[in-house]
């Protein structure tokens, strides 16, 4: 690993996302839509949804958003030849991916930063816990996202077939993280099940921060982090120097 | 002269045909060396195994004395694949600047490839919006940025017109005469008077490895085309 080169990788990957003009305004402009969507559809029944909902709603958007650039962008690399081209220069796969997980955190905090903000000053979303904390947790959801988004591309041939996984990975965690039946109350089966699925802890620590002045979301972070290390290093073994 | 590449009973094997059979050869600095056969005979599969990045299932690879793809050769070698890998959203100037800080080389480096390569009026062109000659001409100048001693280059003429291919050709000829041993792919016959040695190859073997004028007196043929045509009827009697 050299830092120049995961350098050289973030701003490459940073200039790419500015030409892309109306994913960049996508990127940034859509989270604080749906948030405002969401304070808008409970305008009448202000004393449950919003609260309850945003803080989930938060800590989803940045995870589900990254999967999905993260996979079709490597994707693209793999296909195009410019990986191939990587791996025979002297480039680490650490420099690559770190390169990948930085940038796309950049944009993440950008993107949290501006939600959070609209929920937190525009829409009266009320937290318990310090505001910065709602930031750590979205971008380290983010970070897992693009963990496996990447993963997820080494599996798919197409476009098309790498946005299928959206569906296939993303959607039953959305189902069992506890936005709609709290994870307590969920059969023992899938209970156990969304135990073992980073999502779940994600959305915990976003409900902690925001119900607790004092939130002990560490435990839960650490455990999100360790799901994006190893979806990382999964992704790592993907990226190969030789093939048949 | 020290070998360049030196191949010894090399066979690939994919999907469970064989691709590549019991090649040896070696490619020295200094000259061009030119790999000609029709399309689908293994040319691409060859120049891989070379640069390190395709799995064999034989014999050996190595270059400048080490196996082909070790991580100490991946300074040293530049290889321009069929399909021009360059970033589509990148202008031809932000592809280079990448690459070069991949390679650790200076701002001056892309200068010298963009002026080889001719593409000083294309810089801050998006590679997008180039036509197909220019896009591989942008993939060659990232394969010659970290000035490499070894240069793989997989067709590089494919859709260029003929006074491009002549410049680029003189080019190659100058990076060989700087020392770098250049081995160039092509399907096109008329490209092998070009290269200072021929190696023909069908099928997954070499059926002659020579000078132009040698192979041509070889065979009694009026060119390189009709040479090859004698040399694969002699193969398959």
């Amino acid at each position: 690993m050299n830092p120049r080169i995961t350098l050289a990788v973030t701003r490459r990957v940073l200039i790419q996302l500015r030409r892309d003009r109306r994913t960049l305004v996508m990127l940034l402009v859509l989270p604080c839509v749906i948030m405002a969507l969401l304070w808008w559809m409970f305008q009448d029944k202000p004393a449950f949804g919003f609260g309850a909902l945003a803080p989930a709603l938060l800590a989803l958007i940045p995870f589900i958003i990254m999967f999905l650039v993260t996979s079709v962008t490597t994707l693209r690399e793999r296909t195009s030849g410019t990986l191939e081209r990587l791996l025979a220069m002297p480039m680490g796969k650490g420099d690559f991916l770190l390169g990948y997980a930085l940038a796309f955190g950049l944009v993440a905090a950008v993107q949290s930063a501006l939600a959070v903000g609209l929920s937190v000053w525009a829409l009266d979303l009320s937290i318990q816990g310090p505001v910065w904390m709602l930031m750590v947790v979205a971008v380290i959801d983010a970070i897992l996202g693009s963990a496996l988004g990447l993963f997820v591309s080494a599996f798919a041939r197409t476009e098309f077939q790498a946005v299928q996984f959206m569906p296939a990975l993303v959607i039953p965690q959305i189902l069992l993280c506890g936005l709609f039946v709290a994870r307590a109350d969920l059969p023992p089966f899938l209970h156990a099940l969304s135990d073992a699925l980073p999502l779940s802890y994600a959305v915990d620590a976003m409900r902690k921060v925001a119900g607790d002045a004092d939130p002990a979301v560490w435990g839960d972070l650490a455990l999100v982090a360790a799901f994006a290390a190893a979806a990382l290093v999964l992704g790592a073994l993907t990226l190969r120097r030789q093939s048949e | 002269m020290s070998p360049g590449v030196e191949v010894t009973g090399l066979r690939v094997v994919r999907g469970g045909h064989e691709v590549l059979r019991d090649l040896t050869f070696s490619v020295v600095p200094g000259e061009v060396t030119g790999l000609l056969g029709p399309s689908g005979c293994g040319k691409t599969t060859l120049m891989r195994a070379i640069v390190g990045v395709q799995r064999i299932a034989g014999g050996q690879v190595t270059v400048f004395g080490e196996r082909a793809g070790v991580a100490a050769l991946r300074s040293r070698i530049g290889y321009v694949t069929q399909a021009p890998s360059v970033y589509d959203d990148l202008t031809v100037e932000e592809n280079l600047r990448f690459f070069a800080a991949v390679l650790g080389v200076g701002l001056d480096r892309v200068d010298a490839c963009v002026r080889v390569v001719d593409l000083q009026d294309e810089r801050s062109k998006v590679a997008a919006r180039l036509s197909g000659g220019q896009k591989s001409r942008a993939s060659l100048a990232v394969a010659l940025l970290g000035e490499p001693t070894l240069i793989v280059l997989d067709e590089p003429t494919v859709g260029l017109d003929p006074v491009l291919r002549r410049d680029l050709w003189q080019t190659f000829h100058r990076l060989a005469d700087e020392g770098a041993a250049v081995f160039v792919s092509s399907h096109v016959m008329d490209e092998a008077t070009r290269c200072d040695r021929l190696m023909l190859m069908r099928e997954g073997r070499i059926i002659a490895d020579d000078t132009p004028a040698g192979l041509l007196e070889k065979t009694g043929a009026a060119d390189i085309e009709a040479a090859f045509l004698d040399l694969v009827a002699q193969a398959a009697p």
